[in-house]
């Protein structure tokens, strides 16, 4: 790696390090100014909540009738959103890097189009059109944050592909006698691991936290809970938001951390949202 | 332009092995007939027909778009061919999957897998057939370190250069024990040093396990020095299937002979068949009888009298100073023993002229020179503008 050191011709006087060092203080103080004023934007509210909950908020939400349940099914949608997603949107985005390239530009724009229509639209439309058994079944809610999720999945997906060269891979894999499921066990899968940990947290965090659908669809998903149970009994519901906030975050943060650490062993880049740092190599 | 047939071209537009390749007898012979791919209104391929001896390293050489590596990738079973077969072993395996074809491939691009040490790399393809986790470890082992990579077994790609990453990719491609090894540009990533250590390795891997081998480059240089016999190809074809020494000493077409070495270009007048008047000197046209025997055809179709260039190479002239001489030193190349000579002749043509480095010392820049024509047999082209 290069390394960082001044030439001749960059020899920094006196002089000049005082005047660079000036309006490197100055970003340094905005720099401070902005994080605190974003702390406080975020941990105020955070604060008057737990004010507002109180201890006997906290103790009281977990023996709240509705509580367990209702996050329950929040957590089994979340896990039947993220296996039908990664069903359907890996190997779609596969097949279109390795044999239809010229198709990107078009799959992005149809996977944007959850993000355009508005939730509302969107479930009142599928209402008209499933079949009434599968209209009182909560998977149906699952079939819907497959959808919702799909722009931020697919992104993911599609980032994590890029930074890999699937054609090559699945060439040399194919020259050493592996077939179609080998080649996409073995090499690129755990080549978009970094990709799919993305599209995962993206998952997850979507649909803990969505209201609209689950609301309009009849289904007490935690969210949902929290706001009919906020009418009852406003402690408990806030302590519960609070609740729900840390476990989510706790949870992507550990998928986070783990999935960097991994990446991080094969070269790969840290596990962010929507990116994927390309594969590091050192030259020649 | 129809591929000519030469002393190692057994009939017109199919190249045939040499009697006795360089390679082990045990290699797989591979033949390629009538091959034809086009994308869209483009032919990559236009009737490619090769034979290949078992054990021999052949290098397609030729510019981009020739459609050399569409061959390597149709041999490989990545393309398939619009019409044509690929025979490996006698059998046509024109329908057979890449991953069934037993065919060892090293790529432009580094190709590991990123998720897999240097060691699983190279095990992969054996992984792939099911051997035995302890062989297999081992049979990885034996080729990371024929390859000088035993050290680095445990390293993943990341952690290697480029030309330690080309190694492991060799030696992956070499695990399956292959029918036939494809070189699809392997060393054009990386710097010139480690190139010519990797193109050394590559020969000597290649000639010890005497495995059939396509090598596809751009680079002349690679494909002289390393290949058995090296095919030329442009649009499509075969221009011309020779040992190197051959190719270049004997170019079968003008565009041959351009683009493999330096060539110069030499107004002459062709003065009836199987001659050519020159700087004042009249010369045998090779395919006259000059070379490839009485009754072959004229390198170029058509050329039978009139205005036409001449195609010497650096080391074909002569130059001497002299006092009225038909050329000017324009400018002078160090290249060691020798020094390239530009000379600006009294016909506006420059030419570039091989000499000892003591002789050119004699010819600075604005020296008047004689160019002079050895009366050997030379190669002629239609007349450029």
């Amino acid at each position: 790696m290069a390394t960082l050191t001044p030439t001749a011709g960059q020899a920094i006087s006196p002089d000049n390090s005082k005047k660079r060092r000036r309006p490197r203080g100055r970003s340094s103080v905005w720099r401070w100014v902005v994080l605190i004023v974003a702390g406080v934007y975020f941990i105020v509210p955070l604060y008057a909540a737990l004010r507002f909950a109180g201890l006997s908020g906290f103790k009281d939400v977990f023996t709240t009738p509705g509580f367990g349940s209702s996050l329950w099914l929040s957590i089994r949608l979340a896990a039947v959103t993220w296996i039908v997603s990664m069903l359907l949107m890996i190997p779609t985005t596969v097949y279109v890097h390795l044999r239809m390239p010229g198709l990107r530009r078009l799959l992005e724009g149809v996977t944007i189009l959850p993000i355009v229509i508005p939730p509302v639209v969107l479930i009142i439309g599928v209402l008209q059109v499933m079949p009434l058994a599968l209209r009182a079944s909560v998977w149906l809610l699952a079939l819907e944050y497959v959808v919702l999720a799909m722009p931020f999945a697919y992104r993911a997906l599609d980032a994590g592909l890029r930074a890999i060269d699937v054609k090559t891979l699945t060439e040399a894999a194919g020259s050493l006698g592996a077939g179609w499921l080998s080649t996409m066990w073995r090499v690129i899968l755990p080549n978009m691991r970094t990709a799919v940990i993305s599209a995962t947290i993206l998952i997850v965090a979507l649909v803990l936290g969505e209201f609209t659908m689950a609301s309009l669809d009849l289904k007490q998903t935690f969210p949902v809970w929290i706001v009919l149970f906020d009418q009852e009994n406003a402690q408990i519901s806030v302590a519960a938001s609070i609740f729900a906030l840390f476990v989510t975050w706790v949870f992507l943060m550990l998928i986070t951390v783990i999935a960097t650490r991994q990446s991080r062993r094969t070269g790969g880049g840290e596990v962010t949202l929507f990116t994927v740092a390309p594969q590091q190599t050192i030259g020649n | 332009m129809t591929a000519k047939a030469n002393e190692t071209g057994a009939t017109a537009g199919v190249y045939a092995p040499p009697a006795a390749a360089s390679g082990s007898p045990e290699g797989t012979p591979v033949s390629l007939r009538n091959l034809s791919r086009a994308f869209g209104a483009t032919k990559a391929l236009d009737g490619m027909s090769l034979d290949i001896a078992p054990g021999e390293l052949i290098a397609l050489l030729g510019p981009s778009g020739c459609g050399k590596t569409t061959a390597l990738r149709i041999v490989a079973g990545f393309e398939f061919a619009d019409s044509g077969e690929v025979l490996v072993n006698g059998k046509d395996v024109s329908g057979v999957p890449a991953a069934r074809r037993d065919m060892g491939m090293v790529f432009q691009s580094y190709s590991l897998f990123p998720n897999m040490s240097a060691l699983d790399n190279v095990g992969f393809g054996l992984r792939m057939r099911k051997t035995a986790t302890a062989q297999r470890r081992s049979k990885a082992a034996e080729l990371l370190d024929m390859v000088g990579l035993s050290a680095q077994a445990g390293q993943y790609p990341h952690q290697l250069s480029g030309g330690q990453q080309q190694r492991v990719a060799l030696a992956r491609a070499l695990a399956i024990e292959p029918h036939v090894l494809l070189l699809d540009e392997p060393l054009s990533a990386l710097d010139a040093k480690v190139r010519l250590q990797l193109r050394e390795q590559i020969r000597t891997l290649q000639q010890r396990l005497g495995t059939t081998t396509i090598f596809v480059t751009h680079d002349q240089e690679e494909a002289l020095s390393m290949a058995d016999r090296v095919g030329v190809m442009r649009d499509g074809r075969l221009e011309q299937v020779a040992d190197p020494s051959e190719l270049y000493s004997r170019p079968a077409t003008a565009f041959v002979a351009e683009f493999v070495g330096t060539m110069n270009r030499l107004p002459g007048e062709l003065a009836g068949p199987g001659t050519v008047t020159v700087l004042g000197v009249s010369c045998a046209v090779i395919g006259h009888g000059g070379h490839g025997g009485a009754g072959s055809p004229p390198i170029e179709d058509g050329l039978t009298s009139g205005p036409v260039d001449v195609l010497v190479r650096p080391e074909g002239l002569t130059v001497a100073a002299a006092e009225g001489g038909n050329g000017i030193v324009s400018g002078r190349t160090f290249l060691g023993a020798t020094t390239r000579v530009a000379v600006l002749l009294s016909s506006d043509t420059e030419v570039r002229i091989d000499v000892l480095s003591a002789a050119a010392s004699a010819m600075p820049p604005g020296t008047s020179v004689q160019v002079g024509l050895p009366p050997t047999p030379v190669l002629v082209a239609p007349r450029q503008q």
